[in-house]
């Protein structure tokens, strides 16, 4: 599915998604948390465009687990140690590897979705970004089996992660900085179920 | 926006400067980091460190200094700071009786923090954590991740500091932070936004006759908005909520008055002449008073009311000498 050269670029296009749309994460974090998600992430991903270059060469795992640590170093709140995690559980699946079918992808993904949870203790309907990742990851997974080719079934993905983010719409956050807003968290999309929506369109258009 | 800044970006790192070299006898930066610490290390004794978004000033590094903290560390503006950063403060202020840190509960900065402490278990030194949850706006019961933390995370700083500097075990200052936090509440409103620079505009809309009551420290909206109302009707309302909280009945308190960043220490005062009029006509003695800025939100004008239910030990441990940039007890 991808070698280590095209993860890279995938990367750069992660670091663009965000950085195109950091001020709409922005301005979707102002009415149920505290006003930074968008300037938060792309301070991250700007990191880690400058470490990339230095990544070249180095396989999957060391790759995705120097992205974990830059977002780690440099995110702060609690999106870094979300996404941190994230990359850094996935880049211990991908370790030692070159290059990685579907199959890989989805254990990558599983493994980004059981980091997430690990550090932030979410689970679906709570207004995160797990509401977006958990559908996502069940759409690819049936994709994968039904044998689609990574364009088609990562189209899957990104399409059910759009409906998660609608579904965030719909119900009360009880986790985050959004849970203390209450009721009035109703009507507001919530912005970490959009960046992971972002950062997996941008693997999309990869293929 | 309108601030008195450079540059959007050096923020964090400008204040942190401007701090260090306005009180360098009390504290000191580590190199390449927005940590700061004590300029003499404490050893020998059990170390605390606290930390957060900036924007609070003088929250956290106000703080660093004889009877307080011995680390504070500042994330970008409204942001936790990131766990390489606590590690440092950690490693740097460690000592073989351990480490305190004292964490106020968002989910960032208990995530953040929390990781710096397995880094630094990793690396042999002994490190608890206590999370400071006064904030009575918000309901800790079922929907939210529980309270917020709020000012009254200073008393915690002063009192679990005292109880450091006498050479207590790390078992024994984290006891008495828990005892501070299980008798600490707090309420805040605001009349104005604050603006994080980065934003460069603010967080929520507020019109000319509102307040927000119940709001964050960081900008964040509050429970409800509603129409303005005269200084000692706002108190009324904060403190009702803070009382029916825990059983204040017949007890010693200590009272802070925090101003949220913008508003004159004047509007503190009469809100302090209030609070003291009704816990009086409550039959709640008050031991210690602060009225100032001690747990800021930028530009945000507001402020905050905290109540500590004292016993014997929290009182001598108020009453011990502190002597940081921006909290002295003489």
């Amino acid at each position: 599915m991808t070698d280590n050269t095209k993860v890279i670029e995938i990367i750069k296009a992660m670091a663009g998604i965000i950085h195109e749309n950091a001020q709409f994460l922005t301005d979707l974090d102002a009415p149920i948390g505290d006003n930074d998600h968008g300037i938060n992430m792309d301070r991250g991903f700007r990191k880690v465009l400058e470490d990339l270059p230095g990544l070249e060469g180095k396989d999957i795992g060391a790759i995705l687990k120097k992205v974990g640590m830059d977002l780690v170093s440099t995110v702060g709140g609690s999106s870094g140690p979300l996404y941190g995690t994230a990359f850094m559980k996935a880049g211990a699946v991908a370790a030692g590897k070159n290059e990685i079918d579907a199959n890989d992808f989805i254990a990558i993904m599983d493994a980004a979705l059981g980091g997430v949870q690990l550090r932030g203790k979410a689970e679906k309907g709570e207004k995160t970004m797990v509401d977006a990742m958990i559908p996502a990851i069940e759409a690819m997974k049936k994709g994968v089996e039904e044998g689609k080719a990574p364009g088609e079934f990562l189209k899957d993905g990104v399409a059910a992660a759009k409906e998660g983010v609608e579904y965030t719409k719909t119900i009360i956050a009880t986790k985050g900085r959004a849970s203390y807003v209450g009721e009035r968290s109703i009507g507001h999309q919530d912005p970490g179920a959009t960046s992971f929506t972002f950062v997996l369109e941008a693997i999309a258009a990869a293929y | 926006m309108k601030k008195i800044i450079n540059d959007v970006g050096q923020v964090e790192e400008q204040m942190v400067e401007g701090l260090v070299k306005a009180y360098p006898d009390y504290v000191k930066r580590i190199d390449g980091t927005t940590v700061v610490t004590r300029s003499q290390k404490k050893t020998g004794k059990v170390a605390l460190i606290s930390g957060g978004g900036s924007g609070h000033e003088p929250a956290h590094a106000g703080y660093v200094g004889k009877g307080m903290l011995d680390a504070a560390v500042a994330g970008a503006v409204f942001t936790s700071p990131t766990p390489d950063q606590v590690f440092e403060g950690i490693k740097e202020i460690a000592t073989d009786q351990g480490v305190l840190m004292v964490v106020k509960n968002y989910t960032g900065d208990v995530m953040n923090f929390e990781m710096a402490a397995d880094m630094a278990r990793d690396e042999g030194i002994k490190v608890d954590e206590v999370v400071v949850n006064d904030d009575v706006a918000v309901d800790g019961s079922l929907y939210t991740v529980g309270r917020r933390g709020i000012a009254g995370t200073v008393f915690v700083h002063k009192i679990a500091g005292a109880k450091a500097e006498e050479g207590a075990s790390l078992e024994e200052v984290k006891a008495v932070a828990e005892k501070v936090i299980a008798n600490v509440r707090s309420m805040s409103m605001a009349i104005t936004p604050c603006t994080v620079p980065a934003a460069g505009k603010p967080g929520f809309e507020i019109a000319e006759d509102e307040m927000e009551i119940g709001i964050g420290i960081h900008g964040e909206p509050g429970t409800h908005k509603e129409k303005m109302q005269k200084a000692d009707q706002i108190v009324d309302q904060l403190l009702t909520k803070i009382l029916a909280d825990i059983d204040y009945s017949g007890s010693e308190v200590a009272v802070m008055i925090n101003g949220c960043g913008a508003t004159p220490l004047m509007e503190l005062l009469i809100v302090n002449n209030h609070v003291s009029d009704v816990l009086k006509d409550k039959g709640i003695k008050v031991y210690r008073t602060f009225v100032g800025e001690y747990m800021t939100s930028l530009e945000m004008e507001g402020f905050s009311i905290s109540l500590l239910k004292l016993d014997d030990e929290m009182k001598k441990l108020l009453d011990a000498t502190a002597d940081t940039p921006a909290f002295k007890v003489l």
